[in-house]
């Protein structure tokens, strides 16, 4: 049975609420931080391990190490809970169902920073829980955990919640400052950096949400503790949203110590693939990373077995590995064409796209239309190397890593896949008419098994 | 320091970016969103080349050059392949949406995209599917919007909103599909919107009145010129084909206008090609046939010779013009067209520059102060660009704090904004009635000119307590102007801006007052006085007495008066202008529009206009500026007015051997006569001049049909327009083809560079000055160790007086000047003539919003707009919008209910 420090008490009968919330120990953490130095805390999540949940895996106590403290200004820390990456819904179940563990980790981390005004920002789509999110705040600050003078300490915090207005680059840190200050979300270049200046032009710190909720068990155990769960840098806890042709869909809690084979097919886990189909591929950790063929999933190109965690999802680098990223896990079976799930993501980047800076706002429009016109047959030879042509510009050569999001999927489809990009050309009327499926790729397991 | 590009070594400036040390260094870099006036931020990444760690490294790293400050010994790669395929790339994805139809695109020939497009060697298109489309919107009468062509580099906004405060104008929607425009159709609210036709690479936003007429750049006749619109003389290039003016663009001074034109100079130049030109000369009585020249001749020697004659010179004629005049009727005869009040305040300022006490500003020093006092100028409507330029200050100032900061270098446009968020520099704006930039002012006041005087004494006061304090002056007063000093000590270079529209004498002295207190302890300050005219400065430094003086002589009856380009109806209250007519016996007039003082001209001459001539005139700061023929109009009898005024001369005089002063010989009599213009002559291009032998083409090496254009009426050859040594410019496309002396370019063109943006290849770095830059003749001498001699006259504070109001203008800043409304784009664009009152004396005199009132003397009734902020006692009247008439400003006026 896995450690479970975040869900454990998922399924406690009124957890949403401030009583049953506090009845299974919480809000225990903002009792023991606020004894603390606020530098006592952060050297905490440093000792923790703690790495940025948002994608990035940037360490945490780092980045707090990093906020400047200018004489008289104030600073700010923002929970990015603007969680729109495709494949991605953990911040979501962490809001919905333990909205108090995230104002719990919000106080203790706003404490550890010096934010007496702290927000929370939200994606327009998630309409209904900035209601769920608002309420658990009013149960905190009725029972003195937010508000003036908290437990008598002379730290005063506020949380607000601010909805977004649906823009998945409002999830980038510099975007979503924009948007907080009300103006149009276009990601800034840094420098400036937000620890320096951020949300009006004050030190900011911007994480993510589960990042903050994982401060609640850090302080509860000690760093030292948590750094021992899980393996290498990988310490602690994440949540895994899992989708696509599994069994058993959902947000899950692993402690980076499992097989990527165990969590597909263990039980415990997504329970395997329906139907008795065969696992073709799977994009790791959210639709920005680069997709994985069944074998180099399962086992790396060493042949070593991949692990749930940060080092092994990137072993091989971008030739044979993937990444950790938001922890959006999707399952494509041997039904699912990699053409039309790659258009899917294209379309999604392209739409999202800021429109800032020309090799994103136009790489990704062109992109979509060549990977349309292969999937739907209308596709030359040429138009495969054109695609790999333009990806590769666009990659590190944006203002955000937007570019490059858009541009790894649609490398790695190339790089993996490039016979079923071929096949689509090859066959233009079958390619509309059915999937190029599996094809010649082995059952995952014999592969394993190999 | 020295940098590497393509492992040549180049000097380089430190604080520059690597774009702008690669431009600098001649060499050819294609970029979109970077603008020198705008700085950096790094959207369009078309700019990217590849910088080496050290000689060895040969794999680099791709980065944007215009994101990446100069560093001593830094290798860049131009040329390396990466980076070339790359900006390669990045025009094929600009081109994936642009229509590719240049043929029918105004920007054609003088596009920034087209440049760039070759220069990258982009020249095969891989993209097969739909272009995007987008709905194009009416942005008004002066500026096209043709959105398919966008290439979304963000410059537009970036200088309508950022740069000039322009709040209607925006990027909407996202990704592939941002546009760039209005939140709905309608007129661009900005008067400097006419620069969005430059800003913009691409032919999304060009010039609507052009349209009209339109002709390629390549197809221009052009000239290096100066506009008349108002006293900031901003440089301009004109262009002409058929004999009619196309267009007016910006032409870069860096000291000036820079890269930017307002939208009464930019398009207000339609009144050369009026039907309501004279066209030839004319004689009462035989109104309908045209008078050839001897006829004309005969007649004026007739007038001339009479006793009293007067000549009333003008404030939009050049120096040429009014000094052959003043040579004409002798000095003694000679008077400045223009209100006695006027002339007492211009001299007023003429006195005080002369002095040389206090350094008179630039825009540039504008732009570059860190705090600026406006002190009653309505300088939006009176300087267009005067005030664009205080916003820079505002603005620039705000940035360098910020830029200081984090030691962010000036140029980091994107990290710079992100830093000042809504700081702004020091500036207080003192108006009688606001103004557009009361919202970047940290002090605005409201206030009657005596009050507005009254504040400049009390903050001279406090920056000098050896000035006199104010007698029984109110607290909050005092609070404002402790608040100003105290912004003003803290500045290293404060500018004061003062000027005319108060028409309040105390005003200018106020402003005088404050910049001296602040030489007090060392020379830092300096003064900008608007004037009211293109020339005013050069009129008013000739010490001619105002055409009401005039009346001052007793036996001013039956008078011949000779007319200068001038309509006395605008500078004088219809009953003085009648009186002056009444005692006039002979009219003769020189004037390029028929007005109401043509009307009473016996004899009326076909003068230049500025396209037509060439000519000196006197900014406001005074700098002498030259302006030079565009064309000279088919219509032939159409000439400078100092070629008649000379040719009057030798008929006065009697003297048949023909040939007249040349504009050198006039220039260096001028010199010799009234040694306050010695120099002036500097300003212009000898006539002379010639490079290797050959002239200065106003015409492109392109120029098309040349042999075909007249054809129609005549097919031989032409005969040149022009004789040897008239001009240093011909009318052709032949002569020198290298580049011109950058100062007087008629138009700039480089190789690879069609488009506007070529100025680059002509400055010493980009936004810099130019290559063997010219110093500007400036009539105003610094004297710093001169103590300066304060005014110290505080006047009495302002009173209301029961039943009469004191009368003051009310410009408009696309309307003012006397010419810009032929332009019936800007016409469409000018409100109603009204007249403003405050709330209170609108109750009072039982009036609301557009009821009509009568204002005495005056004749015309006119709309009442009541003013939240507007002192009681105090009336605004619309000045220069058609229909307006002038009153006795300054002075006290009745009102009536109509
Ligand atoms: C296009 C884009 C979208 C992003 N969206 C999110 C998001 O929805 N949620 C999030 O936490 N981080 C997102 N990030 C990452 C943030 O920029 C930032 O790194 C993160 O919030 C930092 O938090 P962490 O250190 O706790 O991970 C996004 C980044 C990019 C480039
Ligand atoms: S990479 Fe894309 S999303 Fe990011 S700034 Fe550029 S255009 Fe905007
Ligand atoms: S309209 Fe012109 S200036 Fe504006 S973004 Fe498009 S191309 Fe650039
Ligand atoms: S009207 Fe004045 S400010 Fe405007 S362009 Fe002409 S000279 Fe410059
Ligand atoms: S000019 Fe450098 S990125 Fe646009």
């Amino acid at each position: 049975m896995a450690v479970k420090l975040l869900l454990e008490n998922a399924h406690v009968e009124g957890i949403r609420y401030y009583e049953a919330y506090r009845r299974t120990g919480g809000y225990r953490s903002v009792e023991k931080a606020l004894k603390m130095t606020p530098e006592a805390i952060v050297e905490e999540v440093k000792k923790s391990g703690l790495r940025g949940r948002g994608g990035a895996g940037f360490p945490a106590g780092m980045k707090w190490s990093f906020i400047a403290k200018p004489e008289g200004v104030p600073r700010h820390l923002v929970c990015n809970a603007d969680e729109s990456e495709p494949g991605t819904f953990k911040d979501r179940y962490l809001m919905e169902f333990l909205p108090h563990l995230l104002i719990e980790g919000l106080i203790v981390s706003s404490f550890a920073l010096g934010s007496n005004a702290t927000y929370i920002y939200i994606r327009g789509e998630y309409a209904w829980i900035p209601d769920i999110l608002e309420h658990a705040i009013d149960e905190a600050k009725a029972n003195g955990w937010l508000g003036k003078n908290i437990l008598g300490t002379g730290f005063d915090c506020e949380i607000y919640v601010q909805r977004g207005a649906g823009a998945y680059i409002c999830g980038e840190e510099t975007a979503l400052i924009e948007s907080l200050e009300g103006k149009r979300g276009n990601p800034r270049i840094k420098p400036p950096f937000p620890a320096v200046k951020g949300v009006w032009d004050r030190p900011t710190v911007v994480n993510n949400v589960e990042t903050l909720a994982a401060v609640v068990p850090i302080i509860n155990m000690g760093g030292d503790e948590y750094a021992k769960i899980g393996v290498g840098r990988s310490t602690g806890t994440k949540l895994i949203s899992a989708c696509g042709n599994i069994n058993k869909p959902g947000v899950y809690e692993i402690d980076m110590t499992i097989s990527v084979e165990e969590f597909i097919y263990s039980d415990e886990y997504c329970g395997g693939i329906p139907n008795g189909k065969k696992l073709k591929a799977c994009i790791p950790g959210g639709s920005s990373v680069p997709i994985l063929p069944a074998n180099l999933l399962l086992k790396t190109a060493k042949g070593e077995t991949r692990y749930m965690n940060y080092e092994s999802l990137s072993d091989g680098g971008f030739a044979t590995g993937s990444m950790m990223g938001s922890g959006g896990f999707i399952v494509l079976d041997e039904d699912q064409c990699v053409v039309r799930n790659t258009l899917t993501l294209a379309r999604f980047y392209r739409h999202e796209s800021c429109g800032q800076c020309s090799p994103c706002r136009e790489g990704t429009g062109w992109m979509e239309k060549i990977l349309k016109n292969i999937e739907y047959g209308k596709g030359k030879m040429s138009d495969i190397d054109l695609l790999w042509d333009i990806q590769r510009k666009i990659e590190g050569n944006t203002i955000c890593p937007l570019g490059d999001a858009a541009a790894w999927p649609v490398a790695a489809a190339i790089r993996h896949f490039r016979d079923e990009f071929e096949w689509h050309v090859l066959n233009p009327e079958e390619s509309q008419r059915r999937n190029y499926g599996l094809a010649h790729y082995a059952d995952a397991r014999e592969i394993v098994a190999a | 320091m020295t940098i590497y590009i393509d492992n040549k070594p180049y000097e380089a400036k430190a604080g520059k970016n690597l774009l702008e040390a690669c431009l600098a260094a001649g060499i050819n870099l294609p970029y979109f969103c970077w603008h020198p006036s705008l700085g950096s931020v790094g959207a369009c990444r078309q700019c990217a080349v590849k910088v080496f760690k050290d000689e060895k490294d040969t794999q680099g790293r791709l980065v944007m050059s215009c994101m990446e400050g100069v560093r001593d010994g830094v290798r860049i790669g131009v040329e390396e392949a990466t980076a070339k395929a790359f900006r390669e790339q990045v025009i094929e994805w600009m081109m994936t949406n642009h229509p590719h139809d240049c043929p029918v695109c105004d920007e054609g020939g003088s596009c920034h995209l087209q440049d760039m497009t070759v220069m990258t060697g982009h020249d095969y298109r891989r993209y097969h599917y739909k272009k995007r489309t987008y709905k194009n919107q009416y942005l008004g009468p002066l500026i096209n919007h043709e959105m398919n062509r966008c290439i979304q580099c963000y410059r537009c906004v970036r200088y309508y909103h950022d740069y000039a405060g322009g709040d209607d104008l925006n990027v909407f929607a996202a990704h592939n599909h941002v546009y760039f425009g209005r939140d709905k159709d309608g007129v661009l609210q900005s008067p400097f919107s006419g620069n969005l036709a430059e800003v913009c690479p691409t032919g999304v936003f060009t010039d609507k009145t052009l349209k009209e007429h339109y002709t390629r750049k390549w197809d221009l006749t052009m000239a290096p010129s100066v506009c008349t619109h108002c006293s900031v003389g901003c440089n301009i290039t004109a262009g002409e084909r058929y004999g009619k003016l196309r267009c007016v663009v910006n032409r870069y001074n860096e000291e000036v206008n820079g890269y930017f034109l307002c939208d009464r100079g930019r398009f207000g130049y339609e009144f050369v090609n009026s039907e309501n030109r004279v066209t030839q000369p004319l004689i009462r009585g035989r109104m309908s046939e045209a008078v050839s020249e001897e006829e004309l001749m005969h007649e004026l020697s007739v007038l001339l010779s009479q006793q009293k004659l007067v000549g009333i010179g003008s404030a939009r004629a050049s120096l040429e013009s009014n000094f052959a005049l003043r040579q004409l009727v002798g000095a003694g005869n000679f008077y400045a067209g223009i209100s006695e009040t006027e002339a007492y305040l211009t001299r007023l300022i003429v006195q005080v520059m002369q002095e040389g006490t206090l350094h008179s500003a630039s825009l540039k020093d504008i732009e570059q102060a860190d705090a600026v006092i406006v002190l009653g100028e309505d300088v939006w409507n009176t300087a267009p660009m005067m005030a664009l330029a205080v916003r820079q200050a505002a603005m620039k100032t705000a940035a360098n704090n910020a830029a200081a900061q984090l030691s962010l270098p000036a140029w980091h446009d994107a990290a710079i904004k992100e830093l000042v968020q809504t700081d702004k520099g020091f500036l207080a704006n003192i108006t009688v009635a606001g103004s557009p930039i009361d919202n970047i002012a940290q002090v605005t006041v409201h206030a009657v000119p005596d009050d507005i005087a009254r504040l400049g004494f009390a903050v001279a006061h406090e920056l000098s307590n050896t000035l006199p304090a104010l007698a029984n002056a109110d607290e909050k007063l005092l609070q404002t102007a402790r608040q100003i000093a105290a912004a003003l000590q803290q500045s290293k270079h404060p500018v004061i801006v003062s000027g005319l529209s108060c028409v309040n004498s105390a005003v200018i002295r106020a402003a005088f007052d404050i910049a001296a207190a602040l030489n007090n302890t060392h020379w830092k300050a300096s003064v900008a006085y608007v004037l009211p005219e293109c020339n005013s400065m050069g009129l008013a430094l000739m010490q001619a007495p105002s055409a009401e003086r005039i009346f001052d002589s007793s036996n001013a009856n039956d008078m011949t008066a000779l007319i200068l380009e001038n309509d006395l109806y605008r500078y004088l209250p219809q009953a003085t202008a009648d009186a002056f007519f009444s005692r006039c016996s002979n009219v003769i007039a020189l004037d390029s529009i028929h007005n109401n003082t043509t009307e009473k001209a016996q004899v009326l001459i076909p003068a230049a206009t500025f396209a037509e001539a060439d000519g000196s005139m006197v900014n406001y700061e005074g700098r002498t500026q030259h302006y030079y023929k565009v064309f000279i109009p088919k219509e032939g009898h159409i000439k400078e007015s100092f070629h008649w005024l000379n040719s009057m001369r030798i008929a006065k005089n009697n003297r048949s051997n023909g040939h007249g002063l040349s504009l050198d010989e006039l220039l260096h009599e001028a010199e010799i006569e009234m040694p306050v213009f010695e120099g002036v002559h500097d300003a212009m291009l000898s006539p002379h001049y010639s490079i290797h032998g050959e002239h200065i083409p106003r015409e492109p090496h392109r120029y098309s049909g040349r042999t075909a254009m007249y054809a129609n009426l005549n097919v031989s050859e032409q005969k040149p327009l022009q004789e040897e040594g008239e001009s240093a410019f011909g009318f052709t496309m032949e002569g020198f083809k290298g580049q011109p002396p950058a100062d007087a370019a008629p138009f700039f063109w480089s190789p690879g560079w069609n488009s506007g943006q070529s100025v680059t290849k002509y400055q010493q770095e980009p936004g810099g000055a130019f290559k063997g830059h010219i110093p500007a003749v400036q009539l105003f001498h610094d004297k710093v160790d001169k103590a300066p001699v304060f005014f110290k006259d505080i006047p009495e504070a302002f009173v209301a007086r029961k039943q009469k109001w004191l009368v003051l203008p009310q410009y408009h800043v696309l309307a003012s000047g006397e010419l810009s409304s032929y332009t019936k784009a800007l016409a469409s664009l000018l409100p109603e003539a009204c007249v403003v009152l405050s709330e209170t004396d609108a109750a009072l005199l039982g009036v609301r919003d557009g009821d009509k009132i009568r204002v005495h003397p005056g004749t015309t009734a006119l709309p009442v707009k009541v003013h939240l902020s507007l002192a009681n006692g105090v009336v605004l009247i619309s000045a220069g919008l058609p229909g307006t008439e002038v009153y006795n400003w300054g002075d006290w006026v009745k009102i009536e209910k109509e």
